[in-house]
């Protein structure tokens, strides 16, 4: 194909992985997989050259479509560099777009993480099944943006399409030149010819277009990376120290109208009148219309006029149909650890009820403990926001969303219209955390959109209706239950029982997935001790608030639970913590994130009075994370002094951005583990912003210092696993400083910081 | 009525009680000044009114007593204050939304203290919030910022 350069005059519609990443073995819809999915971009690219869905050249130069949400994860460099790195172009010449949603961009790796396998696990059964769900992945054709999965899932995909193009570029110059193609090489951005002539790819990209991509491009050997492997400038660092860089909040139209939304603070609960008589006759206000039976939306000249007005409006609320305070949600979850309510026993190794007996009746120690933690809010620095216009039925949407494909389902849903005609743009997220994975915020601005044709409206919410209107990390508890003898843990218990995100998130946007979710025990089940009696079973909690993912989804909370109950046993066994857990740990990458923690954080040496260190590892995503936090109980309370993390991602692209994820991650974590509480009274949200919902701030972040290590056989992402060996961590610290067991989050309920 | 912001002069007719970032935001369609909060608690909206810090969120219009400089005011892309610099060669911002505020503060800080110790960093910038976490490198870059500024300020006496 490749190697004669055959001209072919569809072949850019499409472009199929070289060595797709499916396995032998599996036949259900394997033809259909193999079926290329369409190129997105060459709708509406007349001046643009199209090599394929990740690379476009025209005049102004060479453009990378990196179709995954950057919301501060650094994906639109790293992402961009696999492809720059096999294209060859230099790196400062290269522009980044998020592109059009578009099923080409479906993530296959997105959904690894739900199978009911330790990311530990290299049975061949396990990697079959990894492989397979990317077929059900490209069916659904979602494309997502979250799980960690971005680098892991591009990592071939956008690698094998630079060197494709390349490849490419090299047949026309070849054929152009007269030239061997074998004597042809590149360098940044120039194929160039024996004789040392350059010639700019831009100036061979629209004949390229006529040939076939290779099915089997060569990658290069990791030895020869010139962009991998490095610390990378920031495409988006320019714009976003110079108020340059457009979010969702900062697209502007011409005559746009800015708008707000208020809706039932009983989440779920209906709208039963409102009356806006004052409202209507506020300056600036121009309508006010309800949003599907549950609030209204205020359309006005200015979004400060439209949440002045919102807030004028007398509205009589239905209830919702949960309890009304967070001792009956609380209540309503310690219920739930029943055999009805069993979710999953993914972890049952040995004979835990027999052996809990035997052993306590010979008179060793027996650990109990019930842990639990509240609901969070995700508390993204951009309140939600998007922008919608409808007309000449045609609809344009601007939104940081990290799903761009159900953002269009969702609006052919709302307006009728044929996803052809309705275009996304997806600017800059003002933070993610899975909040933007939700649809309500884009539901809303189409809603809007449609009730004015013609007129550009962009729906902002006041903070206080962000707080209060979250898809939110559900409350969880857990009981715990463990044997140590001979300073060994002979048996460890954990049971755990929480709403499901899977169920609540998947019902929002129509979808029932059956059989367990694995986020109940997600960072518990799947951890990689080896102990004789181990045994960790998921209770589905009914549905209460509505739930989602927030960074690191049930890792987030089950590192807390699986992480303090480890150090409890260790307490109780009289032995080291960090000792007790290599004597449990056969995994050699997590193995050596958790000596790495140890000596960076000089383990074991004498401490100042007051002083203390606390351990924590949980691997999540595929990712051995392991923390050492150094607190200091003084006069004005506990102060963190350091943080000490390491972490295994198999393969590391860019060292300073991963720093920056693990970092984001652990104060992200801290926040949560401090301070992080969302409760409800008389059936609404109380925290309404950030004087009650508390953030870390700039006083009270600690030092950190980051450890990347590379002895894990997979790449991985690494955006979610820094967040949860974190509050684990400072829990056990204050337990060693102060010999104070905290079982219950947020700490400062319990405990007094600086 | 008129507001001078980055040097040049508006009219704008408005409720004097629309705050100042409504203002600059959907009058003016000055986009670098962000809406976290509205009530002064996270920063990414900052101002500077005459030099000094000022959370634009709320602020009423007709309140404003002096003249502003909004992030477009103190650097470009092409020419960045030393600040901005600071912050791009400590590759600073993640998700970026909270940053315009950010550097604001720190400039602030700054231009009243070209050599703050952590307390003193600590107390200009514990004003804004940051949900990335940015914090530790925000501190190296005010700190680099200040080198490079006494720097500046030594070759030019």
């Amino acid at each position: 194909m490749s190697k004669s350069g055959k001209p072919s005059s569809i072949t850019r519609r499409s472009f199929l992985l070289g060595s797709a990443a499916i396995a032998g073995g599996v036949v259900f819809g394997y033809y259909k997989y193999k079926q290329a999915p369409l190129n997105p971009l060459i709708k509406g690219a007349k001046d643009k050259a199209v090599l394929t869905p990740y690379i476009m050249l025209d005049q102004r130069g060479i453009t990378i479509i990196v179709p995954r949400a950057e919301m501060g994860q650094g994906v639109h460099t790293s992402l961009a560099a696999m492809v720059a790195e096999e294209l060859d172009v230099a790196w400062q010449d290269i522009k980044v777009e998020h592109g059009p949603a578009s099923s080409a961009y479906f993530n296959g790796a997105v959904l690894e993480d739900g199978l009911p396998f330790e990311s530990t696990d290299n049975s061949v059964m396990a990697n079959t099944l990894r492989d397979f769900v990317h077929v059900p992945g490209k069916f659904i054709g979602m494309q997502i943006t979250g799980g960690s999965s971005s680098t892991a899932d591009a990592f071939d995909k956008m690698r094998l399409a630079g060197a494709a193009a390349r490849d490419v570029l090299l047949c026309v110059a070849a054929k152009r030149t007269g030239d061997d193609k074998e004597k042809l090489s590149t360098s940044q951005g120039y194929v160039i010819r024996e004789n040392g002539e350059k010639i700019a790819y831009v100036a061979l990209a629209f004949d390229a277009q006529a040939f076939e991509l290779p099915s089997k491009p060569v990658l290069k050997d990791k030895s020869q990376w010139q962009l991998l492997g490095k610390s990378l400038p920031r495409v988006d660092m320019v714009e976003k120290c110079t108020g340059t860089a457009t979010f969702g909040l900062d697209v502007r139209l011409p005559n746009m109208r800015y708008a707000t939304v208020k809706m039932n603070p009983h989440l779920g609960g209906k709208m039963l009148s409102f009356d806006a008589t004052t409202a209507e006759k506020m300056p600036g206000v121009e309508k006010i219309i309800p949003i599907d039976g549950r609030g209204v939306a205020v359309i006005a000249s200015n979004t400060w006029y439209a949440l002045k007005a919102a807030n004028a409006i007398e509205f009589d609320w239905g209830k919702a149909d949960y309890p009304s305070d967070s001792a009956g949600m609380f209540s309503a979850v310690a219920a739930c650890f029943t055999q009805q309510h069993l979710d999953s026993e993914l972890k049952d190794k040995g004979d835990v009820a027999s052996a809990i007996s035997a052993i306590s009746q010979a008179g060793d120690t027996v650990v109990e403990g019930q842990y639990r933690v509240p609901y969070l809010a995700h508390a993204t620095m951009e309140p939600m926001n998007a922008t919608a216009l409808l007309s000449d039925n045609k609809l344009e949407i601007w939104a940081g969303n990290q799903i761009p494909t159900q953002v269009i389902k969702e609006a052919q849903a709302i307006t009728g219209l044929a996803a052809e005609n309705i275009s996304l743009h997806t600017p800059y997220l003002g933070g993610g955390f899975g909040r933007r994975l939700e649809m309500d915020f884009v539901q809303y601005a189409i809603l809007v959109a449609k009730a004015l044709p013609g007129t550009p409206v962009k729906v902002t919410w006041s903070r206080e209706e962000d707080t209060t209107h979250d898809a939110y990390r559900p409350l969880a508890m857990a009981r715990f239950k463990g044997v140590v003898s001979d300073g060994v843990p002979k048996v460890f218990d954990l049971q755990l029982a929480c709403p499901s995100v899977v169920e609540s998130q998947m019902g929002r946007i129509g979808m029932n997935i059956p059989g367990p979710d694995v986020t109940i025990v997600q960072g518990a089940w799947d951890q990689p001790y080896n102990i004789e009696n181990y045994r960790v079973r998921g209770y589905r909690v009914p549905a209460l608030l509505p739930v989602s993912s927030w960074r690191s989804v049930g890792a987030s909370q089950n590192g807390f639970f699986h992480e303090s109950a480890m150090d409890e046993l260790a307490v109780k066994a009289g032995v080291d913590p960090l000792a007790m857990r290599l004597k449990l740990i056969s995994d050699e990458p997590s193995r050596q994130v958790l000596q790495a923690v140890a000596k960076m954080s000089n383990w074991g040496r004498t401490l100042p009075q007051g002083h203390g260190l606390g351990l924590a590892f949980t691997i999540s995503f595929g990712v051995p994370s392991a923390q050492v936090i150094e607190v200091a109980d003084t006069p004005s309370g506990i102060k963190i002094i350091k943080v000490y993390a390491a972490v295994d991602l198999g393969t590391a692209l860019d060292p300073r951005n991963i720093q920056a994820q693990v970092m984001s991650g652990i104060n992200f974590g801290l926040a949560a583990a401090i301070m992080g509480e969302i409760t409800v009274k008389e059936g609404q949200i109380e925290q309404t912003n950030f004087h009650n919902y508390g953030s870390l701030r700039f006083n009270q972040a600690p030092e950190i210092e980051v450890n990347i290590l590379e002895n894990g056989d997979k790449i991985r992402g690494i955006g979610e696993p820094g967040t949860p060996p974190a509050a684990p961590a400072l829990a056990n610290a204050i337990f060693a400083a102060k010999g104070k067991r905290i079982r219950e989050l947020p700490l400062h309920k319990k405990i007094t910081f600086v | 009525m008129d507001i001078k912001v980055n040097g040049v002069t508006h009219q704008v007719d408005v409720d004097q009680d629309m705050p100042l970032l409504w203002v600059l935001r959907d009058e003016l369609a000055i986009n670098g000044p962000k809406f976290g909060c509205g009530v002064a608690m996270c920063g990414a909206c900052t101002v500077h009114i005459n030099g000094a810090p000022v959370r634009s969120c709320s602020l009423p219009v007709g309140q404003v007593f002096g003249d502003i400089t909004t992030i477009e005011g103190i650097g470009t892309p092409e020419a960045m204050h030393l600040v901005q610099q600071a912050w791009v060669d400590h590759q600073v911002a993640q998700c970026g939304y909270c940053q315009p505020g950010q550097i604001m503060s720190a400039v602030a800080l700054l231009e009243n203290n070209s050599a703050p110790d952590d307390l003193a960093i600590d107390a200009a910038m514990s004003g804004n919030i940051c949900r990335c976490g940015t914090y530790p490198r925000i501190r190296a870059a005010i700190k680099s910022a200040a080198q490079s500024m006494q720097k500046q300020q030594g070759s030019e006496s």
